[in-house]
C-alpha cells in the first residue's frame, strides 16, 4: 500500500520525467491531432469556423453530429474505387518488394561475414540519399524516346506490359500503372531488405546443418526452415511497406497517371483544392481505420521483437 | 556445376541485379547534370551549366537553408526524445498506459504522411485560432519532423539499448552511483554511437520531407524539396540533376566516411576489450 508522500514522489522522480515528456510529447502532437480530426469529420463548417458539437441553448442540451461526409463517402463510387485502387498498388508493391527483395536479403546474409558490412552499406547508401530524386530520376529515365523506352519495347515486354493492362499503349511507360509501381517498389525496396536481412543474419545456420544431415534437399530445407524462421521479418517489412504505399502521394504524383488515382491525391486535393476540410478529415478517419489492421499486426511484431531481443 | 556453385553464382547474380536496381537512377541522375540538353535522352556535351544557374538560384538556396536549420532541429529534438522514449520501453518495464506509449511512439513509422500531415495542421489551426499563436512556418515544420523523426530515433536507440550488458549499470550502482550518474557516465557513452546514428537519419529524413512540409509550411517557408517537388511536376529540370549529384556526392562521402570510422573505433574496442581481459 502506497501513501500519498510515495505517490507524490513518484511522479517527482526523474523516472516520471524519462517516460513523461516523450509521452505528453506524443498525447499532444500524435493522439490529439487524430482526435481534432474525428471531430471535424463529424462537424458543419461555418466560414472558416466549425460549428460546436455539443450545444447548450434554452434549457436543451444538444450534440450534433454530421455524418454526411461518411454517408458520401460510401455512396460515391469514386471514393470506394480509389480507397481499393490504393489497396491494390499497395498490394502489388509489397508482393514485388518481397520477390525482389527476400532473395537479396537471403544472399546478402549468406555472403562471407567481412563483405556484409560493405553490403549493408551498399543498400543503405540510396536510402540515405534524396527518395524525391530518386523517384524524379525515374521520371527522366522512363521519359519517351528514353534508352529504358527503347530497352523495353525492343525486347518485347512492351507487348506484355501492354497485355497486362500495365501501359496504356504498347509504347508509352510514363504516367502509366507500369511506372507507379516500378517507382514504388525501387522506393521501398530498403525498407523490405532492411527487416529481413536483419532476420535472416541471425538465424541458425546449424539447423539447415541438421536438415540436411536428415536428408532434406536443400530447396526443401529452404522452405521448411528458413521461410518459416523468418516470418517476423516479412511481415515486418511488408508493414513497413504496405501501410505507407496505401495513403503515398509523391510518387503517384510525380509517376503515376489519371488510371492511378490514389487515395493520398484525393485527400490532398480535399484538402487544398476544395477547401472541404470535413471531406479531408473523413477521408483521413476512413484511411486510418483501413490500415488498422495492419498496424495493430506490424505493432505486435514490435513488442515481440523487442520482448524476443532479451 | 554443383549445387553449390550454382546458388553461388545465381546469388551474385540476383545481388548485382538488384545493387544495379538501386542504382540505375542515382547514375542516371549525376550523369544528366553534366548533360548540355534540357532533355534526358539527348546527349549533347559536357557542361557545368546547370551548376552555374544553380548558385545563383534563390528559390532553391533559400529552400536549402530553410531545410538544413529545420533538420538539424529535427535530428536535435529526435534524439532526446527518442532517447528518452527508448529508455522508458527498454528500462521500465511496467507503467500505466505502456501498450499505448509503445503504440504511439512506433505508430509513426508506418502511417501515411498525408494523414499525419492533416491531423497535425488540423491541430494547430485550432490551437491557433484559441491561443493565436504558433503561425505557420519553421516552428510548426520542425514539430511535423520531430514526431516522425522520434519514432525512426527511438527504434534504433532501442535497438542498442536492449543489447547493452545490464552488468555495467549494476556494477556501477552497486559502486553507489545514482540513477542520474548511471545513465551519463555508463550507459550514454554506450549508446552514442546508435544516437549519432539516430540524429543523421532523423536529419537525412527531415531534410528530404515533402508532405509534412508541404501541409505544415506557412508563406515564406518552403523547404527545398518542396521547391524540387513543385518544378518536377511541371516537367524535367536538369538543374534539379545539379542538386541531386551535388547532394549523392555529399551523402557518399559522409556515409563512407562513416563506415570507415565506425569499423576503426569497434576494432579499437575490441583491442581495448581484449588488453583488459588478458590484464
Amino acid at each position: 500500500m502506497t501513501t500519498m508522500r510515495q505517490h507524490l514522489r513518484s511522479l517527482l522522480s526523474g523516472r516520471a520525467a524519462v517516460i513523461g515528456m516523450p509521452y505528453l510529447w506524443l498525447l499532444v502532437f500524435f493522439l490529439l491531432p487524430f482526435l481534432i480530426v474525428a471531430r471535424i469529420s463529424v462537424s458543419e463548417m461555418q466560414n472558416v469556423t466549425f460549428k460546436d458539437l455539443i450545444v447548450f441553448k434554452d434549457g436543451l442540451l444538444q450534440l450534433t453530429l454530421k455524418f454526411s461526409t461518411y454517408q458520401f463517402i460510401g455512396d460515391d463510387a469514386l471514393y470506394i474505387d480509389t480507397y481499393l485502387r490504393s489497396l491494390k498498388y499497395a498490394a502489388v508493391t509489397t508482393l514485388f518488394c518481397l520477390a525482389i527483395g527476400y532473395p537479396f536479403a537471403y544472399f546478402m546474409a549468406r555472403a562471407k561475414t567481412t563483405v556484409q558490412p560493405a553490403l549493408l552499406m551498399l543498400v543503405m547508401l540510396p536510402f540515405w540519399t534524396s527518395f524525391l530524386l530518386r523517384v524524379y530520376a525515374w521520371k527522366g529515365l522512363l521519359s519517351e524516346g528514353g534508352w529504358v523506352e527503347q530497352l523495353i519495347v525492343g525486347s518485347g515486354l512492351g507487348q506484355l506490359l501492354f497485355q497486362a493492362g500495365l501501359t496504356e499503349t504498347a509504347g508509352r511507360l510514363m504516367n502509366t500503372p507500369f511506372s507507379l509501381v516500378l517507382g514504388m517498389t525501387y522506393t521501398y525496396l530498403p525498407f523490405m531488405v532492411l527487416p529481413l536481412y536483419a532476420n535472416l543474419a541471425k538465424m541458425d545456420l546449424r539447423l539447415l546443418e541438421a536438415a540436411t544431415d536428415l536428408g532434406a534437399s536443400a530447396w526443401v530445407a529452404f522452405w521448411t526452415i528458413t521461410v518459416p524462421l523468418s516470418k517476423a521479418g516479412i511481415i515486418a517489412g511488408s508493414m513497413l511497406v504496405f501501410i505507407p504505399c496505401v495513403g503515398e502521394f509523391v510518387i503517384p504524383e510525380l509517376l503515376g497517371g489519371p488510371s492511378t488515382l490514389m487515395i493520398g491525391r484525393v485527400m490532398w486535393d480535399e484538402f487544398f483544392s476544395n477547401n472541404d476540410w470535413p471531406m479531408a478529415a473523413s477521408l483521413a478517419v476512413v484511411m486510418v481505420l483501413l490500415v488498422i489492421v495492419p498496424l495493430a499486426i506490424f505493432n505486435k511484431y514490435q513488442a515481440e521483437a523487442q520482448e524476443g531481443q532479451k | 556445376m554443383n549445387a553449390a556453385t550454382i546458388n553461388r553464382w545465381f546469388g551474385r547474380s540476383w545481388l548485382g541485379a538488384g545493387y544495379l536496381f538501386l542504382y540505375l537512377p542515382i547514375a542516371a541522375l549525376v550523369l544528366y547534370s553534366f548533360n548540355d540538353s534540357p532533355l534526358p535522352n539527348v546527349w549533347r556535351g559536357f557542361t557545368l551549366k546547370w551548376y552555374a544557374a544553380l548558385a545563383v538560384d534563390e528559390e532553391l538556396l533559400a529552400g536549402l537553408w530553410l531545410s538544413l536549420k529545420v533538420a538539424f532541429m529535427t535530428a536535435c529534438g529526435s534524439v532526446v526524445l527518442g532517447t528518452m522514449a527508448a529508455f522508458s520501453l527498454v528500462k521500465y518495464k511496467r507503467f500505466t498506459g505502456r501498450t499505448m506509449f509503445s503504440g504511439m511512439v512506433n505508430a509513426p513509422l508506418v502511417m501515411p504522411e498525408v494523414v499525419i500531415g492533416l491531423s497535425l495542421l488540423l491541430m494547430l489551426v485550432s490551437v491557433q485560432r484559441a491561443m493565436g499563436f504558433p503561425e505557420r512556418g519553421q516552428m510548426t515544420i520542425w514539430f511535423g519532423h520531430m514526431l516522425v523523426g522520434m519514432a525512426y530515433a527511438t527504434v534504433v536507440i532501442q535497438a542498442r539499448l536492449h543489447d547493452l550488458n545490464p552488468q555495467l549499470e549494476e556494477a556501477a550502482m552497486d559502486l553507489g552511483a545514482r540513477p542520474h550518474q548511471v545513465f551519463f557516465l555508463v550507459t550514454l557513452p554506450m549508446i552514442t554511437q546508435s544516437m549519432l546514428a539516430a540524429w543523421l537519419l532523423t536529419f537525412t529524413l527531415s531534410l528530404d520531407d515533402v508532405v509534412l512540409s508541404a501541409f505544415l509550411s506557412g508563406p515564406g517557408s518552403t523547404t527545398m524539396p518542396l521547391v524540387i517537388f513543385s518544378r518536377a511536376r511541371l516537367g524535367l529540370n536538369p538543374s534539379v540533376n545539379a542538386v541531386a549529384t551535388i547532394i549523392v556526392v555529399l551523402v557518399a562521402i559522409g556515409v563512407v566516411v562513416a563506415s570507415y570510422l565506425i569499423a576503426r573505433a569497434e576494432r579499437q574496442r575490441m583491442l581495448e576489450m581484449a588488453a583488459a581481459n588478458r590484464a
